[in-house]
Parts: C-alpha cells; sequence; structure tokens
C-alpha cells in the first residue's frame, strides 16, 4: 500500500523528518514485532480479527467529519494505513512509512475514543492508534514538540522544564496574589497530613498563574485543609502517555502517587485538566500495577459539584455572560462527569446553552491526546481537523465556552482564533472565584 | 458425493466450528489473562448493559444517526441465523438422523427471509463500493466472506425453485453451508463469537471504570 | 533520634505551650512543629504585614524576614527554617540565617545526626549545593535529585550539563545529564539521571541513568553495569561489600540485581523501595505479586497477604527480626507488621516506630481530623488535633508522645507496658 498524498504529509518536522533517516530495516522489525507480540496480546488479536471493515466508526470522528468525510481521515482508515500494514508485513516497512504512520497516530487522531464509542463490536481504536504511537515512540519517530515535552516530563516530572525553585517561588507570589483578594488565603507547602493534596499541571505554574491563587481563595472559602507539594511530583500531567513513552509516563505518575502518600494526604484534589485525570487514575496506575489509583483522585468538576451542592461554597450573584460547554473526553467520556459539569454552570451562570451533540457524545478539542503537543508545524492541519467543533459552538450563539480542561481550552481558543467564533474560553475556577461568596465579604 | 454431503461433512463442519470455537474463545481467554489488565476491570452488569444496547435495535446512538443501515442489518442478521435453524428442510434431516425436531418457519417466510439475506448481502457489497471509507477498507478477504455467506443462501433458494440440476445444487448448498459453517472461528466472521466479549469489555471500561455510557 | 540517649525519659505529662493565647498575639501561625527531645514546639509566625519569624514555645527569634516556610527540627534538634530578606533567600538555623544569600534555596537535607543541613541553591541563574553556609564553587544549568551522604560532608545530584535550545531533541538525546559529586562531574553523560544515593561511608555514588529511548541501567561513580533493562528503580548499595542492588524490569516484570545480576528469582508486576535490615541480613521490598495486589518480599518471599491500594516502605525493627510497613487496602491505611495486620483502619498513618525489642510498633494516625496514637494495632491516644511520631526511649521502657490537644502543647513520657495493655 502506498500512502496517499495529502498536504498534511508535507508538513516539516524534524521529530519525524530526521528521524527516519536513523532506522534501519532491522531495527524496525524488531520493535514492531515487540510491540505487537510481546507487549500486546488478546485485546489488538480481538480487535484486528473483530473489525469487519463496515466504516461505520467514520462519523464518529471529528477529523473525518470537518475534514469533507475524506476517507483517509475515518479512524478505520488510520488503522488500515498504520496497524493493519505493520501487523500484515510483520514490521517490513520503511522509513517513510514509519514517518506516516506517526503523523497519522500523532497528528490526526486525538484518541479521545469517541469512534470507540460508535463502532458496534466496542472496538477500542484509540488503543490501536496508541500501540502505533509506541512503536514509532520506540522507534524515536515522534514530533519534535511532544518528544520534548517528555523529556521535560523525564527529567522534571512536569511538562514544561519547571525548574523545582520556579514552581516553589510561583506558589508564594501566587500566595501574595490572592492576599490582595482575600488577606487569610495560604497555599501552605509540604503540610503532612493535611487532608488534601492538591495537584495541577505544569501550565499552570509556568503561564496561567492565577489559576492557582483562584484556587487557594476558593479552598479558603471551602475551609478546605490542603498542602501542596515543594517538590517534584506536584505536576499530575503525562504527555509520556501520549508520545508512546510509558516507561517515562509510569515514572512521572508514580512520583506523582508517592508525593501523595509521602505528604500523608487522604485524597488528591486535581485542577481543570483532561489528561492528567487520565493518566493519573486509568493508565499510569495500569502500568504500575495498581488495579485503581492508590489514594481518590477528585477532578475539580466532582469538587466544584460537591461545594456548591452542599452548600460549602455559595454563589454570590450569577455570571451575566451567554456561557456554553466543551465537555473534555477524558472527564466526561472518561468519568461520566458531565451531568457534574451541567449542575456546577447552571448554578453558576445565568443563561447556558448546551452544544449538540454533548456530554459523551461532544466532539473532541481536537488538541487533546498530545495533538496540540505536537507543536506549531501541525497547528493548521489540527484547525482543518475541526470545523465541526467551530459549527457546533458557533450554533450555541454563546460568547462563553467553559471547559475543565487545559487542552479543551487551549484548543477551543485556537479554534475562535481560525474560525473568527468571537467567543472567549473560561476554566470554571476563573467564573467560580468571580461569583462566589467569600468568607470575609461574609463575616463583614 | 451426495450421501457424503450429507453425512460425514456435516459432522467435520460441525466439528470444525465447535472445535474452532472453542479455540478461539480459550486463546483470547488465556491471553487476555496474560494482559493483566483485562479481567479486573471486567463486570458482569456493565457488560451485558452494553450487549443490551448494541442487540437492541437504535439502542445505541449511531444506529440513530443511519435507520436504513440499522433496519438492514438487523434483518440480515436475523435472517441469516434464523432461517437455517428453523427451516423445515434442515430440521427434517435432524429428525431423519438422531429422531430430534423443533418448530419450524412457514416455508413462504423462510422464502422471504432467505430472499432477505440475499438482498442484504448484496446491499452491502454496493456499499462496499459505493462508500468512500468502505472502499478504501475494503480487502478481496471482504468480498469472498461475502460471497462464501451468500452462497448457502443463493444455493438454498436454487434448490427450492429447482433451476438447475437439483442434485448438483444441493451439492453445492451443502458443501458452501459447510464451509460457512467452518470458516467461522478462522475469519472476521468471527465477531460472531466475539462480539459479546468486545462490548462486554468495552461496556465495563466505560460504564464500570468510568461511570460513562458507551452507546 | 541521635539525641535520645540525652532526653528525659522520666514519665509524666506536662502542658508545655497553650498555643490559643499564642494565636492572638499573630495575624498567622503556620504549622507547628516539635522538637526531638519534646520540649519545644515552634511554628513561622507573621508578626506584621510582610513580616514573619518563628515562635519557639512562646519565643519570638529576634530576627524576622519577609517570607519564612519549611521550618523543620533536624534529629539533632537543630531548628531551620528557608528565609527570605530583600529579595535574597537563605537558610535560618536557630534563629540565625547563614551569611551567604541566594536567588533561591530549597530541598533542604540534613546528615544522619542532624548536625549538618545542606540545601539546593541558586545563584546568578546557576544552580548548585550549599552545606554549612559553603556553596558549591561549581555551579550549572540545572539540578534535580538530590542525596547527602550519611556524615553530611558530602552531595551528589543530577545534573543539566550543557545548554539545549527550545526543542532540542536530538541535542537531548545525545546526553546532557549527568552528575555532581561535590561539585565534580561525573566524566560520563547519559539522556537522563536520577536518584543519586551514597553508600555508608560516603565513597561511592549510584544512581538510575538512561542510555537510550527505552534503556535503563545503574552507574555506581560513573562505571555503567554492562547490562541494559527496559526500566530501573532506585539503587541502594548493600551495606559491607559496597555492590548496588536495584529492581530492573525485563519483559513485563521486575525483580532485584545486584551489580547487573538478578538475585531475586520472583517476577513481580512490581517492585521498588527495597532496604536491608540493620544487621544486614534481610532485604525487603515492596511488590506486587499480582496485578493490583501489593505486599512485602522479605528475601524473595511475599507475605501471604495482599493489599489492594497500596504498601509503602518498610521498616525493620532494630534487631533486624520483624519488619513492619503501612499498608492501605479499600481505602484503609493500617501497619502491617510481617505480613499480620491487627488494627481497623484509618483514613491516615504514619511511618511504623518499633521498640528496640521489636516487641511493640507504634505509629501516629489520623482519623477524620483527629490524629491519633496507635500502639501494636490499638488507638492509645485519640481526638488530639496535632500529633508527632512517638519517640522510643533507648531501652525500650518508655514512650514519649507529643501532642497538641485542647490547644495545649503536651509532652507525655509513658511506660511501654501502659500503652500496649
Amino acid at each position: 500500500m502506498k500512502f496517499k498524498k495529502t498536504p498534511e504529509s508535507l508538513v516539516k518536522d524534524p521529530g519525524l523528518d530526521e528521524t527516519i533517516k536513523n532506522l534501519t530495516p532491522e531495527r524496525i522489525v524488531q520493535v514492531v514485532n515487540r510491540v505487537l507480540t510481546k507487549e500486546n496480546s488478546a485485546r489488538l488479536q480481538a480487535y484486528l480479527d473483530t473489525c469487519v471493515h463496515c466504516g461505520l466508526c467514520a462519523d464518529a470522528c471529528h477529523t473525518y467529519v470537518s475534514r469533507d468525510k475524506d476517507p483517509l481521515f475515518a479512524p478505520v482508515s488510520k488503522v488500515r494505513q498504520t496497524l493493519w500494514e505493520l501487523v500484515r508485513r510483520k514490521g517490513n516497512v520503511d522509513g517513510e512509512f514509519i514517518r506516516n504512520a506517526a503523523r497519522i497516530a500523532f497528528t490526526e487522531c486525538g484518541v479521545c475514543r469517541r469512534c470507540s464509542m460508535y463502532c458496534p463490536f466496542g472496538i477500542d481504536m484509540a488503543y490501536l492508534l496508541l500501540i502505533v504511537r509506541r512503536i514509532c515512540s520506540l522507534l524515536g519517530v515522534v514530533p519534535v514538540y511532544l518528544q520534548d515535552t517528555t523529556n521535560s516530563h523525564s527529567v522534571t516530572s512536569n511538562q514544561m522544564w519547571v525548574q523545582q525553585d520556579e514552581w516553589i517561588d510561583t506558589l508564594q507570589w501566587q500566595e501574595e496574589e490572592a492576599q490582595a483578594e482575600l488577606s487569610t488565603v495560604r497555599i501552605p507547602l509540604e503540610k503532612e497530613g493535611a487532608d488534601v493534596m492538591y495537584s495541577v499541571i505544569a501550565p499552570e505554574p509556568k503561564i496561567l498563574a492565577q489559576l492557582l491563587g483562584n484556587m487557594a481563595i476558593i479552598f479558603k472559602a471551602a475551609g478546605e485543609d490542603w498542602t501542596m507539594p515543594a517538590t517534584d511530583g506536584w505536576d499530575n500531567s503525562n504527555m509520556a502517555m501520549y508520545s508512546g513513552d510509558f516507561e517515562i509516563m509510569g515514572r512521572v505518575e508514580r512520583l506523582h502517587w508517592e508525593t501523595a502518600a509521602r505528604l500523608k494526604v487522604k485524597k488528591i484534589i486535581m485542577g481543570e485538566c483532561g489528561h492528567a485525570f487520565r493518566g493519573a487514575v486509568y493508565d499510569g496506575p495500569r502500568w504500575l500495577s495498581w488495579q485503581y489509583p492508590p489514594i481518590p483522585m477528585i477532578h475539580a468538576i466532582e469538587y466544584y459539584y460537591d461545594l456548591i451542592s452542599s452548600g460549602r461554597i455559595k454563589i454570590k450573584q450569577k455570571y451575566q455572560e451567554h456561557v456554553t460547554i466543551q465537555d473534555p473526553c477524558n472527564t466526561v467520556r472518561g468519568r461520566g462527569l458531565g451531568d457534574k459539569l451541567r449542575y456546577i454552570v447552571d448554578a453558576l451562570c445565568e443563561k447556558f446553552t448546551d452544544v449538540d451533540p454533548k456530554q459523551e457524545h461532544n466532539y473532541c478539542c481536537a488538541a487533546g491526546g498530545g495533538v496540540i503537543n505536537c507543536g506549531p508545524p501541525w497547528k493548521r492541519s489540527r484547525m482543518l481537523s475541526n470545523r465541526v467543533k467551530a459549527e457546533q459552538l458557533g450554533k450555541t450563539g454563546a460568547d462563553v465556552i467553559i471547559t475543565p480542561c487545559h487542552n479543551c481550552h487551549s484548543g477551543i481558543e485556537d479554534i475562535i482564533g481560525f474560525y473568527n467564533l468571537g467567543m472567549h474560553v473560561k476554566f470554571i475556577n476563573e467564573i467560580l472565584v468571580e461569583c462566589m461568596e467569600k468568607p470575609e465579604e461574609s463575616e463583614g | 458425493m451426495y450421501e457424503f454431503s450429507r453425512g460425514p461433512l456435516v459432522w467435520i463442519a460441525f466439528i470444525v466450528l465447535i472445535g474452532g470455537t472453542i479455540y478461539r474463545v480459550a486463546k483470547i481467554y488465556r491471553d487476555s489473562k496474560k494482559e493483566r489488565v483485562v479481567h479486573p476491570y471486567m463486570s458482569l452488569s456493565h457488560g451485558m448493559r452494553s450487549i443490551a444496547h448494541w442487540l437492541v435495535p437504535f439502542g445505541a446512538r449511531n444506529m440513530r444517526m443511519r435507520p436504513v443501515f440499522t433496519v438492514m442489518s438487523f434483518l440480515f442478521h436475523i435472517c441469516l441465523l434464523l432461517t437455517p435453524i428453523f427451516l423445515l428442510g434442515h430440521v427434517m434431516l435432524f429428525e431423519q438422523s438422531w429422531g430430534i425436531s423443533w418448530w419450524t418457519l412457514p416455508d413462504g417466510l423462510a422464502n422471504v427471509m432467505t430472499i432477505l439475506v440475499v438482498v442484504a448481502v448484496t446491499v452491502f457489497a454496493l456499499r462496499r463500493l459505493a462508500h468512500p471509507v468502505v472502499r478504501f477498507v475494503t480487502k478481496t478477504s471482504d468480498w469472498v466472506l461475502l460471497v462464501i455467506v451468500a452462497a448457502p443462501f443463493v444455493t438454498g433458494l436454487l434448490a427450492y425453485y429447482q433451476v438447475f440440476d437439483y442434485r448438483t445444487v444441493m451439492i453445492l448448498h451443502m458443501w458452501s453451508g459447510a464451509l460457512w459453517l467452518m470458516v467461522i472461528p478462522f475469519t472476521r466472521i468471527v465477531h460472531m463469537i466475539f462480539f459479546p466479549l468486545t462490548r462486554a469489555y468495552m461496556g465495563s471500561e466505560f460504564g464500570h471504570v468510568r461511570s460513562a455510557r458507551d452507546w | 533520634m541521635a539525641q535520645s540517649a540525652e532526653v528525659d525519659f522520666s514519665p509524666g505529662k506536662a502542658q508545655l505551650v497553650d498555643l490559643a493565647a499564642l494565636k492572638s498575639r499573630f495575624a498567622r501561625i503556620d504549622e507547628w512543629v516539635a522538637s526531638p527531645d519534646g520540649n519545644s514546639i515552634a511554628a513561622p509566625v507573621k508578626t506584621e504585614e510582610g513580616r514573619f519569624t518563628i515562635c519557639v514555645n512562646d519565643q519570638t527569634w529576634p530576627d524576622s524576614f519577609d517570607l519564612l516556610w519549611m521550618l523543620r527540627y533536624t534529629p539533632a534538634g537543630k531548628l531551620m527554617a528557608l528565609v527570605q530578606s530583600d529579595f535574597e533567600w537563605t537558610v535560618a538555623v536557630d534563629g540565625k540565617p547563614w551569611e551567604n544569600t541566594f536567588e533561591y534555596v530549597w530541598q533542604p537535607r540534613w546528615s544522619r545526626d542532624g548536625e549538618i543541613i545542606a540545601a539546593l541553591c541558586k545563584k546568578d541563574n546557576e544552580y548548585g549545593v550549599v552545606i554549612e553556609d559553603k556553596p558549591w564553587e561549581n555551579r550549572f544549568k540545572a539540578v534535580r535529585d538530590f542525596a547527602l551522604s550519611e556524615d553530611g560532608k558530602r552531595a551528589a545530584v543530577t545534573v543539566q550539563t550543557d545548554s539545549l535550545g527550545e526543542a532540542d531533541v536530538p541535542g537531548f538525546f545525545e546526553g546532557v545529564w549527568s552528575l555532581a559529586v561535590d561539585g565534580q562531574l561525573w566524566d560520563k553523560k547519559y539522556i537522563n539521571t536520577w536518584s543519586p544515593i551514597f553508600n555508608a561511608d560516603g565513597s561511592k555514588v549510584a544512581a538510575q541513568i538512561r542510555t537510550d529511548i527505552c534503556e535503563y541501567s545503574i552507574s555506581v561513580d560513573g562505571a555503567d553495569w554492562t547490562e541494559r533493562y527496559g526500566c530501573v528503580w532506585e539503587p541502594i548499595f548493600k551495606g559491607t561489600n559496597g555492590t548496588v542492588i536495584a529492581p530492573i524490569r525485563h519483559g513485563k516484570n521486575w525483580t532485584l540485581a545486584e551489580d547487573g545480576r538478578p538475585i531475586w528469582s520472583g517476577e513481580y508486576n512490581q517492585l521498588w523501595r527495597h532496604s536491608f535490615s540493620p544487621d544486614g541480613s534481610k532485604l525487603a521490598a515492596i511488590v506486587s505479586p499480582e496485578f493490583g495486589r501489593w505486599t512485602i518480599a522479605v528475601d524473595d518471599k511475599p507475605w501471604k497477604r495482599r493489599f489492594k491500594d497500596m504498601v509503602l516502605e518498610p521498616t525493620f525493627s532494630p534487631d533486624s527480626k520483624r519488619v513492619a510497613a503501612p499498608v492501605k487496602s479499600d481505602g484503609r491505611w493500617n501497619i502491617a507488621v510481617d505480613g499480620e495486620v491487627s488494627g481497623q483502619g484509618w483514613d491516615q498513618i504514619w511511618d511504623p516506630v518499633f521498640t528496640p525489642d521489636g516487641a511493640h510498633v507504634l505509629a501516629k494516625a489520623k482519623q477524620d481530623k483527629g490524629f491519633l496514637v496507635v500502639c501494636d494495632g490499638k488507638p492509645v491516644r485519640t481526638n488530639l488535633s496535632l500529633c508527632w511520631d512517638p519517640i522510643v526511649s533507648p531501652d525500650g521502657q518508655h514512650v514519649m508522645l507529643r501532642y497538641v490537644e485542647d490547644e495545649k502543647y503536651v509532652r507525655e513520657v509513658v511506660p511501654i507496658e501502659e500503652l500496649a495493655r
């Protein structure tokens, strides 16, 4: 089978173009066999044998739908162009094949698992494309920006090369910032025996630090006994899971859980991120031999829901803008939190118009799954892959899109710009801090 | 030839079908144990819930999005499975050989159901040509499988209407039926056996582990 | 516990500090820490807007600082904190800041006896180590994992040797990570280096290394094991002969290897945090013998009892005969001793503390909002608003409990028979 030329196959990315020059046929065969026969067996076999090539998964995929139903972008077509061939040819493929397989698996699929919901047999196509990513990762053929993020995880255990001192310094700075709003706020560091460890992803300290200050205010208002680590292990994100470097993924997750155990907390509450939830709760623990997370992990959606529904946090004044929701795949399809998310938005906002399709059936943001981390070379392709998202959001007529996920947040920002939607994206955290009653006010 | 076809061939076909099925299920069970992360997450109730949603017509969003195909697909599978089991001619063979019998389809209905299978296979074949995605992922084996599935029904019809030499057509019918039974465990028709397994696993991963729906 | 020989273990209970009275004196009081001799309790306090100091019992330090955190007692009873004045950070010990100041200083460590204090530091955008106010002369682009020798004289840290441009993946895979020991770089570079560790006398350093995308091994003083593995975890030194033992992954399974040769035959789903008994005769590790089930293996023999949620690092009794570890199943933490659990389980539990003869095990725990002390699985003090690890007298006859009850800091010494009844 020859790969068909698409504009995407001409995108330049040294992580693919340069690395395939070092591949030998023996190395490819060795890695493909290792992954197909030693690392995977029953599910791979069942999925390959059960697929009847019916194409019913096609309409599930935002990439396929957005690209005028170009057959190359249907989920089953992505598997056909990559895994089927690797299996059929027992890994006897050339570097150019691996390059294209990497392009498809990393940049044209966000492993959002929507297609898995549309397959009558429940074939997990995201799992199949993660197998392709694993092969590419072991061969060193990974989009350069994504690999750089994985490298950051390997060195720092966080995804943005945040130095240890920068992390602590940022928390101390954010504590001061938050005190301007509520003078008694603290960000308690290294408090052994607190009830809660709060963990976030590296973009928070690096570029969105006010989210940390906001959370400190929310915890204060809720009367939470919480802490954050002043060591590595504070970042719950995991791009190594998506680049296919499961050893680094496991290392990162282990440190995260061991940090919570060292701090002797009852649970971890995590910020508004989707893939981090997946890594910390599903993929990471499994690689490490934990059936379930060793310490309960509460996603921000669940936490805000509990705060509002129990009355621990009261809403002073509702947010006035017209809002809609972007359901993140890893917490809605991946945790069933869609109803709680809507409860929060209803409680916080005056005017809410839901999306269609919604909840588990929502379209992927096309940024998660490591796709946005593939960086600038692939941005245009990513935009073309999600016209359907722009149409879906545009139809709501909302001015603000609420999404409790960093990948969704950045991905939707890009789509708004590219398709001139004139909307804004917000985390729940930002609206909650604006609308809630703060303790000093209630005392006064 | 005729005697061989209605005697030992049937035995061989069922032995291959049953033996092959046991082999495939046993192997997938053993491999899935080795994979470690499959069995601990299986949940009977969530698995059944998922299977139920996908066995009931229009039980999943994807089925509601394409009503014509859904109806066609359900009719095809129902007719494909029920017609051979409840066909008067087949039941009579069992009665002659083993003295057991069960309820049978009225001839006219069985005829319609057989025709439906052939029509459905034709539609599937046309869809393989017409739908760009399906065309892109269709392999030669997909065509062969369609022929294997259609053959017993086509030859059955020919025999019923006594087109061509009856005895030859019957032999072809018996051989194609036996072939169809025998290839089930070893081709993508294995989806018939694996459906409950893959579905139950996905249902468990979605419902039991992730508190989400997969339909 | 270096001081415990000099600590007064005469039985009795004393309310040493009234914390309620202190509340009105300060706008903010951070987390309290109790001294190892039990006589003092200290916390960072805010004296006025933007000024912090330490309050020890009811006395404040004379100096105050713009920021102050990470207040800790070392085992020697030294009270240290990280402090900032005029945008410069340093370490303050017993009220006195070090003379050297830094852009940042963090990750304090101390020698086994707690006499020598060290930390990571940053100056002029370069990173290094400072030991007892003496910074390393050499500084590096970045540092990460940090180890101090038992005597506190030597330090090892993983360092980045060369600068990398943005997303310089080929540069990264050429290897820009190494180890610096006392400021001197190993002459080898790796893709990654992690978790340096000194041997007992501080003469050798071992660390995890990564030599290819999926190739891991162990290096000792820059001499790598010849074998490569799918993954490795933290190495440790074996007491006497100085060999190194580390968990290694081959295929999907983990086992322990000594200087590159497997020494355990058990194949585990997971294996980490191995440690030797005080007499060096036994080796225990956290293992997962089957998926989703955890326990402790001693000399390659896993306990029969398995735990679903989590198992933490094993602790040997001082006589090397018994092993205990915090374990969690069905959301409840407990202490397992030689594979047996006797407590009812709590929300949180701290590391086990053995009596010298290994006969009794104590631990601090927490249930809901209240701390408690547990002895042999039975709660012996409950509903404490704060609590620190129990300390056993060297003769094993008495236990010192340090806790806060009714807003009073209490130091109580109790005969062990009374607790173990």
